[in-house]
């Protein structure tokens, strides 16, 4: 849970596209579609809706996300909450929304995902660059996680 | 209250310590006497570390007989994860993707 009190941060992407909205919006919210960008997913656009994501394993991490759909507002604002915490020791609980503007005749797209708290992202900050590699390199040397 | 990050930080600052956890992440299960031979560090200095190392989730020890063996937990890793840096290359390269689907999708 985001409190008041404590300090998130959020990942911003945007980017131009020669497509329609309503064509966007399709293939950010029908699962078959989804899933060929995105992941393997059970993703129903309904508010409530709870659904999972699935990605390559991390160490302490099964790759899976549970996830909630938000807000549904075809065809220009979609947000859901990616992770409820209890994924790993270090669960995220963020909120990811999508927002698509027409723009010179085509949709421009934004990508946020917001609620990173600063545990979130304390790992690599303060022993430097190297630790994603050495983790992966660990994670690869005892055999991963199932 | 530290958090299990800065426990796992300090445990793993050491860099005797970090090679312990690298070997035990290399060979799996190992004894103390095992760990210690050709270490160039003492077998009690290498239980202080194999104790810190437990303290912190990353190795797991199992007793028996006269000897203790430790084993990695991979799993004890799970704080060092940084999703911000997962997430910063994940999205991108999906956002590409979808990119790539839009232009093969009609209408």
């Amino acid at each position: 849970m985001t409190g008041p009190t404590e300090d998130t941060r959020s990942l911003v992407f945007e980017r131009q596209m020669p497509h329609s909205a309503e064509k966007i919006w399709r293939a950010l919210t029908q699962s078959w579609l989804i899933e060929e960008w995105l992941m393997k997913n059970d993703f129903i656009a309904e508010v409530g809706h709870r659904f999972t994501v699935r990605v390559k394993p991390l160490p302490g991490w099964s790759g899976i996300t549970n996830c909630e759909v938000v807000i549904v507002e075809p065809p220009r604002l979609l947000a859901y909450r990616w992770g409820d915490g209890t994924e790993s020791d270090s669960g995220l609980t963020t909120l990811v929304t999508w927002t698509l503007t027409p723009r010179n005749g085509g949709t421009l797209l934004r990508m946020e995902q917001s609620g990173f708290r600063p545990r979130d992202e304390l790992g690599f900050k303060r022993m430097g660059g190297k630790w994603p590699q050495w983790i992966e390199r660990l994670g690869r040397v005892a055999g991963g996680v199932e | 209250m530290r958090s299990s990050a800065d426990i796992l930080f300090a445990a793993l600052a050491d860099p005797t310590r970090r090679a312990i956890f690298e070997r035990l992440s290399r060979e799996g299960e190992r004894s103390v006497h095992a760990l210690t031979d050709h270490s160039g560090v003492s077998q009690p200095a290498v239980s202080k570390h194999l104790a810190v190392l437990k303290r912190a989730g990353l190795v797991n020890g199992r007793r028996a007989g006269r000897e203790t063996y430790y084993r990695v937990r991979v799993e004890g890793l799970a704080p060092l994860i940084d999703w911000m840096g997962f997430y910063g290359a994940f999205w991108p390269e999906r956002l590409d993707a979808l990119e790539d689907l839009l232009g093969r999708m009609d209408g």
